[in-house]
Parts: C-alpha cells; structure tokens; sequence
C-alpha cells in the first residue's frame, strides 16, 4: 500500500476544487434524468431471439437454431466441420450438449477443464463449447459470468473457435438495461459481440484478432431449465 | 528511449507542417470520413440518444460533484473484493507505484492494454529506466511502439498511418521486438491484424504481469470495466498472475445501473457498433479464475486541477471515445501529433491546457486551434459544450484569471504572446463603443480603398497568404442609410 | 411591428449591399425596417479570442439601441448566436464573479430583452413573417453552404433551402460534404492560417465541383474567405450572401 499521504492530498484536493458545491448537497440531490427507453420496441421471444440471431450476423458471428433433441449433432458436426481435434468443456455444461459417440466419430477429443490446464495447454486447444449468462437481442451480445456450463474466462479467449449455446426460452433478454439487471456484479464477466475485431488500420473493421476468430453461437428452443 | 511530446512547437506551427504531408492528410481524410457516417448511422438506430446523452452528463456531473465521496466508495468496495488501491497524486508517482509493483513480481516483462492514462504518464519509458520492457497489445499501439512513433488519435494511435506504410512496420520491425512478420506480407488488413496475433501470441501465453486503464469504475461495486475490440484486453486481463489497473479518478461511475447508459453510448460513438466485440467486468479477484492479485492506481495528475474550475470541469465527463476527433475539420488536417499530448483533437484541446497547466506556448496554443464549429458538442455522448470551454480557456490566455496547478489555486496573469493582439482588441472594443468613431474609420477605409494591397502586413499577412481581400464598398451600409433614408449621420 | 435591422459590423464596413438587400426584400414583404445607428458590433470578434469581459460594453449599447423594436433581425447567423447563446451566458459569469451588483443586474436584464426577439433573416423571413415565397427571381446556378453558426448553433435546418428553392428560374446545386466548417472562424483563420486554408481549399473544391455559378450563405464572415479563396484560385464563383439573391427580383445582384 504506497502513500497514505497521496490519498489525502488527492482527496483533499478533490475537496478544496468543489469548494462551489452547497455542504449540504447530497449525491443524490444532484438529478440524473432517467428518461430514455428500457427496451427499444416491445418483441415476442421470437422476436427477440430473430432480432439477436440477425445482429450477431451482422458482426460475422454464425448463428444457428435447434431444440435439444438436435443440439449433440449440430455441436458435433460443427466440431468435425471445423476440423476441431481436441474441444474443451467447462464444468456444469449439460451432458445431453454432447454425445461422445458423435463427437469421437468427427475425431474430436473431449477435454475436461481442470487446474491442470495451463494456458499454454490451452492454446493447443482448437475449440470450446459453453453456454452463457443471457444474450441481448439489441446488440447482439452474448454474456458470460463463468457460471456453470461457461468455466473460467480463459477457456473462451485462448481455443480459435468458441461454440456458444443460448436457450431462447430463458437467457434473451432485450436491451442492455435488461441486461445490466439481471447480471451480478461480483461474477467476472465477459460480454461477446460477435468474434474478436479490431478498426485499427484506417477505421475499417476487420474481423479476427487476439480472441476466437469464430464465433458459432446456437439458439436453443425448446423450455430449458428456469 | 520513445519519443515523447515534450518540447513540442506551438499548435498552429506543427499544424502547418501537417497539412503538408498528403499521405498523412489522404490517410486522415479516408479514416475519419468513413467512420463519421457510420457513427451516424449507429447513432441514429436510438430514438433515446438525447436522453441517454442528458442521462450520461447528468451522471457524470454527480459523480465529479461527489468525487470524494465516490473514490472513497469505490476504494472500501474493491479492498473489500480482495483489490489494493494506490492513490498516485502526479505522473511520476503512478509510475513509480507500477514500477515498484513489477519490480516485486521479479518480473522485467510486462503486457500493455491500450490505456491513455498510462501514455500521459510516459509509463513505458519510466519501466524501461527500471530495467523493465512494456509490450503494447492492442494493434494501433503496437505499430505505433514498433515505428518509435507517437499516438495521433484516442481510440486509432496509428490511425495516420495507411495499410502500406503499416506493413512495411511490421516487416522491419517486428523482429526486434520479438517474432518476426510472416514472409510477404501483404497490406490487407486482414494479414496485418494477423501478423498482430501471431506476434504477440507467445508473449499472452508467457506474460506473468499485465498493465491495463479501465473506461469506468463502479463505486458501489467496486468493478472495473474494460471495452475492447480484440481480445488482447481479455489476454491482458486474464491471463497473467498479477493486474495493475492505472485509471483516472474521473473515471468513476457511481452505480452498476449506471453502465446502462455508457455501454449504450461508448461503442456507437466510438467505432459505431451496437456493441464493440469484448468488454471485459471484474470486481477485485476470483478465485481459480484471472489474475490473484490486482491494484488499481487512481490517478490525479491534474486532474483536481480542472475539478476546480467551474466551466473547464465538464471535461472531465469525457468517456474517450473520440467522436470529436472523427468529425473535427481541423484535427482532420492537422494531424493528431499537432495537439502534443496523447489527448488530441477538439477534447485534447481543452483537456490538456488544464491538466497541464498553463505549462508552455502549446498549452496555451490549444484552445485556439478550433474554429468554434461546433460538430464536436453535436457528437459528444456526454454532452461536453467544448466550445464553451475553449471560449473560457481563451480567456485565461488572453487576459489571464484564477487557476489551480497542482491543488494550488493561483492568477496568471494574460499570456506575453498575446500582448500585440490585446491592445488591437481593446483599440476595436472602445472603437465598436463609440460608433461615430467606427463611422470614421470605416470612411477612412473607404477613401483609400482603392490601395487594395495583394499582402497585408504584420500578423495579417495570413490571411492573404492564400486568400484575396474583399473589394473595400465606397460607402458603408450607415452613410448609405443615412443619406438615403435621410437620418441625421 | 417594427424591425430592427441589425446590419453587424461586418456588413456595415464591407459588405453594405447585404444590408441594402435586406431593406429591400423586407419593405417588398410590406415590413417597415429601422436602423438604429448607435448600433456597432456585438462582441462576437472580441468575445471568441477570449476578450469575454470586453464586450460587456457592447452587449449593453446592442441592447439600448434596440431597445424600441419588437423584432431584431440580422443577417448573420453567427451575430445571432452571439445574442442569443453568449448575451446570458456573458451576463451569468458577470454575476457569478461577484459584479452581480448594479452591472451585473444590467446586463443580465439587457440579454434578456434582446434574446427572445433576435432572428437571423431567414428564421424571421419563415417563422414570424410565414413567407417561403419571397417573389424573386434569380436565373442561375446556385449552391449554398450551411454556415456553422446556422446549422449548430440556430438549428437554421432546411429554412434557407426552402427560401432558396422558390426562387424563380434558381437552380439548386448540391455541396458534397456542406455541414463541413469551412475554415474561416474569426480570428481561426489567422492565428491557424495553414489549417484554414486547407480547410478553404477544401471547401473552395466541393464548390466548384458543383458547377454553380454562385455560392450563397447566412453569413458574409464565412463568405469573405470562401470568396478570397476562390478569387485566389481564379474561380469564377460568385460568393453572394442569400438576402441578395432573395431580393432581386430581376436576376441581377442588387
């Protein structure tokens, strides 16, 4: 802990520089209006689920649809598409996600995380597969807050190519504010909106940088657990 | 050793270099043209935009209203999630905090996430006197260390260069600084970023030490925020063992509801997306998962300076998205560089006069270098009136007033440069009070107006440097009002 | 009803034909205008290169020499502004600074009298007048460059254009790139005299590129370095301020 003295310098300067600010003005005296939109546009689920679908496009993620009964074979034959050998699951994620005859017949190994794990371990993974938080129809994002079924934040950054399963039922939300609610602030969480990008060589957005240049994102019908 | 902007010319001098330079002009024109309609269009998708613009000032002032009572919030909440807060009052004592934060670690290698604040504090050069290499990840700021160049713009560092002159950075660059660019690299962006993960890919896996900023903090929460386009935020801010956050005390949010209104407006100001690729959240450490320790470095370093001034203090909302830049006709042609400290364009320049003081002829050069266009205020997603305040920083130039430099409040007194200007000034300001006398010049004028001169002396000779004077009228409009209509003169 | 014209300083010294065209259009439109001669400059030029308290002065001679008229209305977008969002704010520091007193009581009063009747010609011309129709004529190819003052400052929007587009025999040419600023700003154009001319040039370009034979404005200050531009590089385009070509009913330039 360096400098007790510079906090109190700071902070008193802070305090001398508000010197015009009334003693008796508390922060929440000082009114910040709160009149722009919760959601923008009311949606059905389908609505929303279409509206996240079409923005996630929009960012070069690619999006897919199935119910439970389809999920195993569309995550596997994603998996074996991409050439994936070895794919990593983070605990908590579903058993009925994956079926290990499909993926062993695309030649993919299932890898388990564990502590044992390291990084560089990690980056002779080729793929992940998670589920998430809530997605954001407006924007397109999907969050993750390393529950069950997402893992720590690394298994999402270090593989190239991030399978993502959101059920439509539960984890679509609308907007940004819906979304702000609904997340717990003390969770590391990671927003997603479409695959790594970057607008550094003259302002022109150009997919695939330092994160997983794929993004497949499934939606998931069907009830889902609440 | 980097090049710094210590020591840089005046505003107007540099500016008049750059606009010389036509690939840096052609670059700066193709850039910011395209990203100007786009973050129209982004913006537009919002009916609310407005209201969330008055709900992000509203929050910003409250919080700069407040501002002891948030850091002292803010400090209590990420202690108590297993963070260290350090209070750096200046530049020099936030390096030395991060250099004494490495040098414990054993380490002598750092990753870098772009961070503004860490560019104001010369933070790389300050590690590599300790002995200690900084490795800038974000793409712009890697060219622009791999070139020894300077920042010119807030979100795009290298945003003067064009895709040639990056590729041949890479190709003769890189090798020194760690792995070499792939053979024939073209410019394709594509193959540029690329060669950006490749390079850098080994140094994420190894680095045991990452240096971030951060574009909020929740006093209530205690969380950080990171947003972020490609990913190296997320290597930086997971991968290694040790986190040390360097961030401005503006930079505090009171409320986790509070980022409803910034994530809204940040990324279709700033690249004008819906939402930018990655934002990263933390609050102090998890267990099993991200760096086991973090510091955050609250940073003043002038900072208070401008929380003391009344009107120059709204600059102190800014969310660095750089719209300002991206629609400033003059920041197009002048070039980022021209403006001398890491915060250029319109926000830099009333930024940068009051963090620094009125420290030299480019301080107090800066508030002039506008047109009062105004398209800056327009785009603004906090609603900063930059035009009021380059207005009021004028002043200070011109006929000096109360300042505070570094907590201590303090007159200057109006700027010697100003001298010649302040007496024409006060010549025209007693002439346009005293109308007969203007009627007299203004005939004066007329008479001799037919000794038109191709080049006005003096300081005005700017003006016919590239333009024609007006043709003088025989008569002003009061003598023709008068004679006509019948007025006594 | 009776008008104000408040000509500017700009205009009564060098581009008195302004102030002629807006006498004249306005009589046309059945309007009596008066010229109050203790009227001078509002302050703008001393205002913007950091002389604020100097033109406190001037903002009280404004406001006295207005004093009877119901409307004030001014060709100069960037004069209007100067009343309407600086003349408070002006008056607001003054109080703020501990001169509230007698002077600071004044000025605050003098602002207030001379806001809400303040209009730039083609607000008066649409908003109190109702006009769009003005009955000229101006055979000629014309594009006009929304001034920055009008477009940012008085949300001017389509007013003039609409003025512009009932114009007999005009023919309206698009800018490309016309909410650009085009260099000029005051005292800008001298102290970054590099930038602004490079931003002139650039303006001076997309002008030409529009073949038109004139470029009107809301403001001669802009017009005096678009026009010094363009005669400098030998164009032939004429810059005209818009109450010219809104007053002639003949295609000349009165």
């Amino acid at each position: 802990m360096s400098g007790g003295t510079s906090r109190e310098r700071v902070l008193g300067r802070v305090r001398r520089a508000l010197a015009d600010v009334p003693r008796h003005e508390r922060p929440r005296d000082h009114p910040v209006p709160r009149d722009y939109r919760l959601t923008h546009g009311t949606r059905t689920p389908a609505d929303a689920a279409a509206l996240l679908a079409a923005n996630l496009t929009d960012y070069r993620a690619v999006v897919h649809r199935t119910d439970e009964g389809g999920l195993p074979a569309l995550v596997a034959g994603l998996l074996g598409r991409r050439g994936a050998r070895r794919v990593v699951v983070p605990p908590g994620l579903p058993d009925a996600w994956l079926a290990p005859e499909l993926l062993a017949a695309a030649g993919v190994e299932q890898v388990a995380d564990s502590p044992a794990l390291t990084t560089r371990a990690l980056d002779g993974v080729d793929s992940v597969v998670t589920g998430c938080a809530l997605a954001i129809a407006e924007t397109g994002t999907i969050v993750l807050d390393a529950g069950p079924g997402q893992g720590r934040r690394a298994l999402t950054l270090v593989p190239d190519h991030h399978v993502c399963v959101v059920r439509v039922a539960d984890q679509v939300v609308d907007s940004v504010p819906r979304a702000l609610a609904r997340l717990a602030p003390d969770r590391p969480l990671t927003w997603i909106s479409g695959p790594s990008a970057t607008s550094d060589i003259e302002l022109d957005r150009v997919e695939g940088v330092h994160g997983p240049r794929t993004l497949e994102v499934v939606l998931l019908d069907g009830t889902g657990p609440r | 050793m980097s090049r710094t902007y210590v020591g840089m010319p005046a505003f107007p001098r540099a500016a008049a270099r750059a606009t010389e330079d036509a690939t840096l002009r052609s670059n700066l024109r193709r850039a910011t043209h395209t990203i100007r309609a786009r973050r129209a269009q982004a913006v537009a998708e919002l009916a609310d935009w407005e209201e969330l613009r008055a709900a992000a000032a509203a929050i910003k002032d409250r919080t700069l209203r407040h501002l002891d009572h948030y850091l002292t919030l803010l400090e209590e909440n990420v202690t108590r999630a297993g963070g260290t807060v350090h209070w750096a009052a200046d530049a020099d004592e936030a390096n030395r905090i991060v250099t004494e934060l490495v040098r414990a670690t054993g380490e002598r290698e750092v990753v870098k996430v772009k961070s503004m604040t860490t560019q104001e504090t010369g933070l790389n050069d300050a590690l590599e006197r300790a002995g200690i290499r900084a490795y800038e990840t974000d793409l712009a700021e890697l060219i622009v260390q791999l070139a020894d160049d300077l920042p010119s713009h807030i979100l795009v560092p290298a945003i003067h260069r064009g895709r040639g002159e990056i590729r041949d950075i890479f190709r003769d660059r890189m090798a020194d600084w760690g792995r070499p660019a792939p053979e024939g690299l073209t410019d394709r962006p594509a193959d540029l970023a690329e060669a950006a993960r490749l390079h850098l890919r080994e140094k994420f896996l190894t680095a045991k030490v990452a240096v971030s900023g951060a574009n909020f903090l929740v006093a209530e929460t205690g969380t950080a925020v990171v947003v972020e386009s490609e990913g190296n935020g997320r290597m930086c801010l997971t991968l290694p063992e040790t986190l040390i956050s360097v961030v401005g005390i503006e930079k505090v949010v009171p409320a986790w509801r509070d980022l409803e209104v910034f994530l809204q407006l940040l990324p279709r100001s700033s690249t004008a997306e819906r939402m930018n690729p990655y934002t990263s959240m933390w609050t102090g450490t998890s267990d099993a998962d991200g760096p086991r320790a973090f510091h955050l470095v609250l940073l003043d370093n002038g900072r208070t300076d401008a929380l003391a001034d009344r009107v120059g203090r709204q600059a102190l909302r800014c969310i660095r998205c750089s719209a300002c830049l991206n629609v400033c006709p003059v920041y197009e042609r002048a070039g980022g560089h021209a403006y001398g400290s890491p915060y250029p364009g319109p926000i830099g320049a009333i930024l940068t006069p009051q963090l620094r003081g009125p420290a030299s002829a480019l301080e107090e050069s800066l508030p002039f270098a506008s047109t009062l266009c105004g398209a800056c205020y327009e785009v603004c997603p906090v609603a900063i009136d930059i035009p009021e305040v380059l207005l009021h920083l004028r002043e200070r130039v011109a006929e000096g007033g109360e300042v505070t430099v570094r907590g201590v409040r303090t007159r200057v007194r109006p700027a010697k440069r100003h001298a010649v200007e302040r007496t024409a000034m006060r010549a025209a300001g007693w002439t346009f009070d005293h109308p007969g006398a203007l009627r007299r010049a203004q005939r004066l004028a007329g008479r001799a107006r037919r000794l038109r001169p191709r080049r006005l002396p003096g300081p005005l000779g700017a003006w016919t440097d590239s333009r024609e004077l007006p043709e003088l009228p025989a008569e002003s409009f009061r003598d023709w009002w008068s004679r006509t209509r019948g007025d006594a003169p | 009803m009776r008008v104000g014209l408040f000509v500017t300083c700009v205009n009564d010294t060098l581009h008195p034909g302004t102030g002629r065209a807006v006498v004249t259009l306005l009589e046309r439109l059945g309007v009596r205008v008066g010229f109050p001669a203790e009227q001078s400059c509002c302050g703008q030029p001393l205002f913007n290169t950091g002389y604020r308290r100097r033109t406190e002065p001037l903002l009280l001679r404004h406001a006295a020499a207005f004093r009877d008229y119901d409307h004030i209305v001014t060709p100069s977008a960037s004069c209007a502004a100067m009343v309407r969002e600086h003349y408070p704010r002006i008056a607001a520091r003054a109080a703020a600074e501990g001169r509230g007193g007698r002077d600071g009581a004044a000025l605050a009063e003098a602002a207030a009298s001379v806001v809400p009747r303040t209009y730039e010609l083609t607000e008066f011309l649409l908003d109190v007048l109702g006009v769009t129709d003005v009955g000229a004529y101006f055979p000629h190819t014309v594009t006009y460059h929304p001034t920055c003052h009008g477009l940012r400052a008085l949300r001017l929007g389509d007013r003039p254009r609409r003025l512009l587009e009932h114009v007999r025999g005009l023919e309206l040419r698009e800018l490309a790139g016309a909410e650009e600023c085009c260099g000029f700003g005051g005292t800008f154009a001298v102290k970054n005299a590099a930038v602004s001319a490079a931003m002139g040039a650039d303006k001076a370009r997309a002008i030409g590129d529009t073949g038109a034979r004139a470029v009107c404005a809301v403001d001669n200050s802009c017009l005096l370095h678009i026009g010094g531009t363009l005669a400098r590089a030998g164009s032939r385009v004429r810059p005209l301020h818009i109450a010219q070509i809104l007053a002639s009913t003949d295609g000349s330039v009165p």
